[in-house]
C-alpha cells in the first residue's frame, strides 16, 4: 500500500525522491479522509516553495485541505490531468495522481520524513 | 413539558443565568397591539410620506410597472417561508428557480456564469473588486466618477480594509462620458480593475468597449456595473467586460425606501471560483432525474472560513424570485419594448428641456434651467405634487445647477408637459 | 430534454426556456402617450442590442403554472417545523407581508425630500429605539444588508475606535465553536484570526483568554448563548479581561431569540453587536434572503457608525450626514427597509410581554427536547441549554450511519432536517433550535421521528444510510455537481 521508497509527512503528504528531483503526492489515508475530491489548486510551475509551506489545496465538496511541501524545491512540472480528472486522486493517489515535481533545493530534507512503515504506525495511531 | 424538563415553571430554565446579567425589570416597550392596529399604525406612516405624486427620481433606483404574477408568485409559502436550499431534496423549488435565474442573467449581460444574488448593486462593486484583485494578483482599482457616487462610497469603505488604493478618473464635461484620457493617464501595471457604470449615473450609455481595451492593455480587468437592469433590454451587453456587477431593483423590486434588492456578479468562465455568493448548479439524483444543488460551496464562508471569498452568506433568494418571474412575463419581446418605451419617454421630456450632455442616454438625463435652481425648481414642483429630479449639488460640486431627471413607462405625458411647463 | 420520469405533470415541470416558443407573451404595456424613438438613432448602431437569445417566452398561464409547480418541490416553514439550529426558523407572520406592501412605503423612493419620507424615518426610528432597548446598547444603525454584512460593519468600527485610540492592532479572537462568517468577516476587516479553542465544557475558556489577550488583539466574536445552546457564563468577566487590555468584546447576535427580555447584551459587558432579523424577529428567509443585519453600539462607537444617522431636527426627521468619524457607507441607502418594516410590525405585536414569552417558549421547546432525546442520542456538553441543544452522532456513527444520513432520513418523517456538522467542535454535529412557534403536539412528532430514527439506525442502518426515500427528488450527486459545474442553461 504505502511504497518503501516513498518518503511521508504528518499531513499526509508522500515525495519520492530521485537525485534532485522530488515527486509530491498526498497519501492514501488522505484522500480516504476527504472523500470524493472534486477539484485540486496546483503552484505555478517555477514557483519556490519551502518545506512545510502550502503549495495548494485539495477540495472535496463539503471541505478544503491544503496540502504542505514535504521539501523545499521549485516546481517543475504540475501534474496537468487532475484538472480535469480530480477523481483520479481518489483512485491512484500514489501513482497517476502525482501533483507536482520539484527540482529539490536541499535532497537531504527527505530524511526527516517518516518511511513507509513509521507513516503505517502513525496513521494506525491516529485511528 | 414542564415535568419533562424537571421544572415547575418555564422561569427556573434560565435561573442558571449570572445574577448580574439578568435583566430585573421588563422591557420598555409598549404591550402588543393586534393586527387591525398594526395595518392602521403602517397606513398612518405611509400618510406621511409622499402619496399620489409623480415622480421624476432616478439615481439607482427607478419606478416601473411590477406585473401582478411577481406577488402571487413569491407570496406562496412554499417560497416565502422556506429556508436556504442546504438539503436539496426539498429545495428543488427554489434551486429551480434560481437556476433560472442564474440562466436569465447571463443570457442578458452575455457573461458565461452569474451568481445567485448579492445583497445589492452598491455591494456588488466591492466584491467584484475583490475578485479581480484576486484573480491578477495586482492590488489598486481605478473607478470612473460617473459610478454611483453612494457605490463608490461603499466601494471605499471595504477597500479602506483591504489595503486596497482606490483612484477616480472623470468624465467629459460636454457628453458625460468617461474621459478615455485621463482614464490612460492614471492606469499603471499595478492595477487590477477598472471600473465604469453604463448606462452611468448621468443616464449616458458609456464607453464600455473603449475602457475595456484600455484596461486589458495593462493587465487590468474590466468591471461593468448597471443600477438600470431594464437597459438591457435594448442596449448592447457588455461582451468586452471581464465581470459585470449589478443591481436588480429595475425587475419588479419595489423601491421601498432603500431596500431590500438583488445585486448581481456576472463572469467569464475563467473567473468562476472567484465567484463570491451562492451558485446553482444542474446535476442528478440517486436515480438519475435531473436535479439542483448549491455547489462550489469551498469558496464560501461556512467551508473556507477566513480564506473564504467572501463574507457573504445570504443571497437575496426571494428577492431574486422577483426579478425571475418578473423576467419571466415580460420576456424576449417584452423586456425589448419596456426598454424602447423607456427609451421614448425620456427623450420626449429631454426635447422640451436642454440636456446638459450630449452623449447618447437611455432614460435619464441631466438638465439645467434658465434663472431656476435645482431646489427653487423642486419647489415649484412640489406644489404641483410632482417629486422632480435629483439636484446633481450634493454628490457633483460642478453640477450644482443640475438635475438629474428620469422619465419611464410609467410617466405620464401630462406630468412631463407639466414638468416643462414650471421649468420654463 | 428530460423524459417524462414521472406521471404528474407538477412533479415534471421542465425549466421555463424548455417551455418557451416563440411569440407567446405574458405581459402587456400600454401604448405609448410620446412619439416612439428609433433606438438605431438615439442610441447609435453599436449600442443596440440583438434579441435575448434564449430569454422566456410563455404565457401567463404557463409562468403561474411553472413557478406554482416549481413551489410544490419545497419544503417551508408554512408546511412544518425546521429543527435548524441557530437559524431561529420561526414563523414568519403574514400581517408583515401585509403591512411591507403599504403603497406609501413600498412606493418610496430613497431620495425622495426628506419632507415627503416622514413616514419612512418614523418606522426606522421606531424600530431603531425598539432594538436599542432590546439589547441595551446605546445607539443602532440599521444600514447593513445581513448578517454577515452587520458583522463587517460591527468589526469596522471596532477598528475606526481603535485606529482613533493610536493603535487599530492586528488579530481577532475566535472561538473554534463561532459560525464561519465571522472568520470570513475578520478577514475581509483586514485583520488576521486567531482561533481559540473551547474548554472542555464547551464554553471559553477564560484561562487561555488570559493568555492570549494582548495589545495585537482588536476583539474577541463571541455568541452568546454559543453555538451549543449553552450560555457563557463567565462573560462578564471576558468583557473585564479585553476592556483592562484596551481590547472590545463584539457579539454575533445569532442566539438572541434566547435572550430578548430575559438578559441584554449591553448590561453584559459587548460593545458591539449584531442582530439578524430574518432569525430574531421573524423576517421570511425565502429560500435564502432577504435579511437584515442591525449593528448596535455602546456610546462611545457611536460616532462612528455609517453615515447617514437620523436625526431629529424640531418636530421632524432629519438624515444626518455630517459625521466625519464614520466609517462610511456599507452599503446604498438606508438599509433594508422592506425587512425593517417587518420585523417592527413583529414587535409591535408582541410588545415587550410578548417578546419574554417568546423567550421563555423558545427555550421551554429545546430544553424539552433535549430531556425526550439524550436517552438515544449522544450529548457531549451537558450543561444546561438554552433555545438549542447540540447532540453528537457518536452513538450511530459506531453501527455506520452519521449525522447526514439521519437528517436525511428525517425528511422521510416530514420535517426538515436540523443543521448538520456544525458547530466543528462536536463530532457529528446534530444541531436543533425548534423557536418557540412550535407547539407539544409538533415537538412531540419531531421528538418520535428522531426515537425512530435512532432505533432504525440499529435494526436496519441501510435505510437510514440511503435515506430520503419518499421524496421526489433523491440524494443528488454534488460531487459531479462540483467536478463539473453547470451553471446555466443552454440550448440543445
Amino acid at each position: 500500500m504505502y511504497p518503501d521508497n516513498y518518503r511521508y509527512t504528518k499531513e499526509h503528504e508522500w515525495v519520492l525522491v530521485e537525485g534532485d528531483t522530488g515527486t509530491v503526492g498526498i497519501t492514501d489515508h488522505a484522500q480516504e479522509e476527504l472523500g470524493d475530491i472534486v477539484y485540486v489548486d496546483l503552484p505555478k510551475v517555477g514557483a519556490a516553495i519551502e518545506q512545510g509551506k502550502s503549495l495548494g489545496s485539495v477540495e472535496s465538496v463539503k471541505a478544503v485541505s491544503d496540502i504542505y511541501c514535504p521539501v523545499s524545491g521549485e516546481v517543475k512540472e504540475i501534474n496537468s490531468t487532475l484538472a480535469d480528472q480530480p477523481e483520479s486522486l481518489n483512485s491512484d493517489p500514489h501513482g497517476a495522481a502525482w501533483l507536482v515535481k520539484l527540482k529539490l533545493s536541499n535532497p537531504a530534507e527527505a530524511q526527516s520524513l517518516m518511511t513507509a512503515a513509521e507513516y503505517q504506525a502513525y496513521i494506525g495511531a491516529e485511528k | 413539558m414542564l415535568d419533562a424538563c424537571g421544572v415547575s415553571s418555564a422561569e427556573e430554565l434560565f435561573a442558571h443565568l449570572p445574577e448580574a446579567v439578568r435583566l430585573p425589570r421588563p422591557l420598555a416597550l409598549d404591550p402588543g397591539i393586534s393586527e387591525y392596529e398594526i395595518v392602521q399604525y403602517f397606513r398612518d406612516r405611509a400618510e406621511e410620506n409622499a402619496n399620489g405624486y409623480a415622480s421624476f427620481l432616478g439615481a439607482g433606483i427607478y419606478n416601473h410597472f411590477r406585473p401582478v404574477l411577481v406577488d402571487t408568485v413569491v407570496s406562496r409559502g412554499e417560497f416565502l417561508t422556506s429556508y436556504t436550499p442546504y438539503q436539496a431534496e426539498i429545495s428543488q423549488g427554489t434551486l429551480t428557480t434560481i437556476f433560472e435565474f442564474q440562466t436569465m442573467i447571463c443570457q442578458l449581460t452575455g457573461m458565461d456564469v452569474a451568481n445567485a444574488s448579492m445583497y445589492d448593486g452598491s455591494t456588488a462593486v466591492p466584491e467584484a473588486a475583490m475578485m479581480s484583485v484576486r484573480a491578477t494578483g495586482k492590488g489598486r482599482v481605478l473607478v470612473a466618477r460617473s459610478v454611483h457616487p453612494e457605490y463608490r462610497e461603499v466601494l471605499r469603505t471595504y477597500a479602506k480594509n483591504q489595503g486596497m488604493p482606490v483612484d477616480e478618473f472623470g468624465f467629459v464635461p460636454e457628453t458625460g462620458a468617461i474621459d478615455l484620457e485621463d482614464l490612460e493617464r492614471r492606469m499603471d501595471p499595478l492595477t487590477a480593475a477598472v471600473i465604469v457604470q453604463s448606462p452611468n449615473f448621468f443616464g449616458i450609455v458609456d464607453e464600455v468597449k473603449a475602457a475595456a481595451e484600455i484596461a486589458h492593455k495593462h493587465g487590468a480587468l474590466l468591471v461593468m456595473v448597471f443600477t438600470e437592469a431594464v437597459s438591457l433590454g435594448i442596449l448592447e451587453p457588455p461582451a468586452d467586460a471581464d465581470i459585470v456587477a449589478g443591481e436588480l431593483q429595475s425587475f419588479a423590486i419595489s423601491p421601498s425606501y432603500g431596500g431590500p434588492y438583488a445585486g448581481i456578479i456576472a463572469t467569464k468562465e475563467k473567473l468562476i471560483r472567484q465567484v463570491p455568493g451562492r451558485l446553482v448548479g444542474q446535476s442528478v439524483d440517486s436515480r438519475g432525474n435531473r436535479a439542483f444543488c448549491l455547489t462550489l460551496a469551498t469558496r464560501e464562508q461556512h467551508i473556507r472560513r477566513e480564506k473564504a471569498t467572501s463574507n457573504i452568506c445570504t443571497n437575496q433568494a426571494l428577492i431574486a424570485l422577483m426579478a425571475t418571474v418578473f423576467m419571466t412575463v415580460f420576456g424576449k419581446e417584452g423586456l425589448r419594448e419596456l426598454a424602447t418605451q423607456n427609451l421614448a419617454k425620456a427623450h420626449y421630456l429631454a426635447g422640451k428641456l436642454k440636456p446638459r450632455f450630449s452623449g447618447p442616454f437611455f432614460n435619464e438625463f441631466v438638465a439645467r434651467f434658465e434663472g431656476k435652481s435645482p431646489d427653487e425648481l423642486n419647489k415649484a414642483l412640489l406644489k404641483k405634487k410632482i417629486i422632480g429630479g435629483l439636484p446633481l449639488g450634493r454628490f457633483y460640486p460642478e453640477l450644482a445647477d443640475s438635475v438629474l431627471l428620469c422619465a419611464t413607462e410609467m410617466t405620464k405625458r401630462s406630468d412631463m408637459d407639466r414638468l416643462a411647463e414650471v421649468a420654463q | 430534454m428530460i423524459e417524462k420520469v414521472r406521471p404528474h405533470p407538477s412533479q415534471n415541470e421542465p425549466l421555463i426556456f424548455e417551455r418557451s416558443s416563440p411569440g407567446k407573451k405574458a405581459y402587456q404595456l400600454p401604448d405609448l402617450d410620446v412619439p416612439a424613438v428609433d433606438a438605431l438613432e438615439a442610441l447609435g448602431a453599436a449600442n443596440v442590442r440583438a434579441e435575448i437569445a434564449g430569454f422566456p417566452e410563455v404565457s401567463e398561464v404557463e409562468a403561474i403554472r411553472h413557478f406554482t409547480r416549481l413551489s410544490t418541490w419545497n419544503y417551508a416553514i408554512d408546511y412544518g417545523m425546521y429543527p435548524l439550529g441557530s437559524c431561529t426558523m420561526k414563523y414568519n407572520p403574514r400581517i408583515n407581508e401585509l403591512v411591507a406592501r403599504t403603497e406609501g412605503l413600498a412606493w418610496a423612493h430613497p431620495y425622495q425630500p426628506e419632507a415627503q419620507a416622514q413616514g419612512c424615518m418614523e418606522v426606522m426610528a421606531k424600530l431603531e429605539a425598539a432594538l436599542a432597548e432590546i439589547t441595551g446598547m446605546d445607539a443602532v444603525t440599521l444600514q447593513p444588508a445581513a448578517g454577515a454584512h452587520g458583522e463587517l460593519t460591527g468589526i469596522l468600527l471596532i477598528r475606526a475606535l481603535l485606529e482613533k485610540r493610536g493603535n487599530p492592532r492586528k488579530k481577532i479572537l475566535i472561538p473554534d465553536s463561532a459560525h464561519g462568517t465571522n472568520p470570513a468577516t475578520a478577514a475581509i476587516a483586514g485583520y488576521a484570526v486567531e482561533n481559540i479553542k473551547s474548554s472542555e465544557s464547551g464554553v471559553l475558556d477564560v484561562a487561555a483568554l488570559e493568555q492570549i489577550v494582548n495589545q495585537d488583539v482588536a476583539a474577541l466574536m463571541v455568541t452568546n448563548p454559543n453555538t451549543l445552546g449553552v450560555f457563557e457564563e463567565n462573560i462578564v468577566h471576558v468583557a473585564e479581561i479585553l476592556h483592562q487590555k484596551g481590547a472590545m468584546l463584539y457579539m454575533d447576535g445569532a442566539n438572541m431569540n434566547a435572550l430578548v427580555g430575559i438578559a441584554r447584551p449591553g448590561d453584559f459587558g459587548v460593545d458591539v453587536m449584531h442582530l439578524n432579523l430574518h432569525k430574531t424577529f421573524s423576517t421570511p428567509h425565502g429560500g435564502g434572503g432577504p435579511g437584515a443585519g442591525p449593528v448596535a453600539v455602546k456610546k462611545m462607537l457611536e460616532p462612528f457608525l455609517p453615515a447617514p444617522r437620523l436625526r431629529r431636527a424640531g418636530k421632524k426627521w432629519a438624515w444626518d450626514f455630517k459625521r466625519k468619524h464614520s466609517i462610511g457607507r456599507v452599503k446604498a441607502f438606508y438599509g433594508n427597509f422592506g425587512v425593517l418594516v417587518r420585523a417592527l410590525a413583529y414587535i409591535l405585536a408582541h410588545g415587550g410581554p410578548g417578546l419574554r414569552n417568546a423567550t421563555v417558549d423558545a427555550v421551554l421547546n429545546a430544553v424539552y427536547i433535549r430531556k425526550q432525546l439524550e436517552p438515544y442520542f449522544d450529548l457531549p456538553y451537558t450543561q444546561a441549554n438554552m433555545h438549542e441543544v447540540v447532540f453528537s452522532d457518536d452513538r450511530q456513527a459506531k453501527l455506520g450511519v452519521r449525522t447526514g444520513d439521519i437528517a436525511k432520513r428525517l425528511i422521510d418523517y416530514g420535517f426538515h432536517p436540523y443543521t448538520v456538522s456544525f458547530p466543528l467542535i462536536v463530532h457529528g454535529a446534530l444541531m436543533i433550535e425548534p423557536t418557540e412557534t412550535e407547539g407539544k403536539q409538533e415537538i412531540d412528532q419531531f421528538v418520535s421521528a428522531m426515537i425512530a430514527i435512532a432505533k432504525e439506525a440499529e435494526s436496519d442502518p441501510q435505510l437510514v444510510k440511503s435515506a430520503p426515500h419518499g421524496t421526489r427528488t433523491s440524494r443528488v450527486d454534488e460531487v459531479t455537481a462540483a467536478r463539473k459545474p453547470v451553471l446555466r442553461w443552454k440550448p440543445a
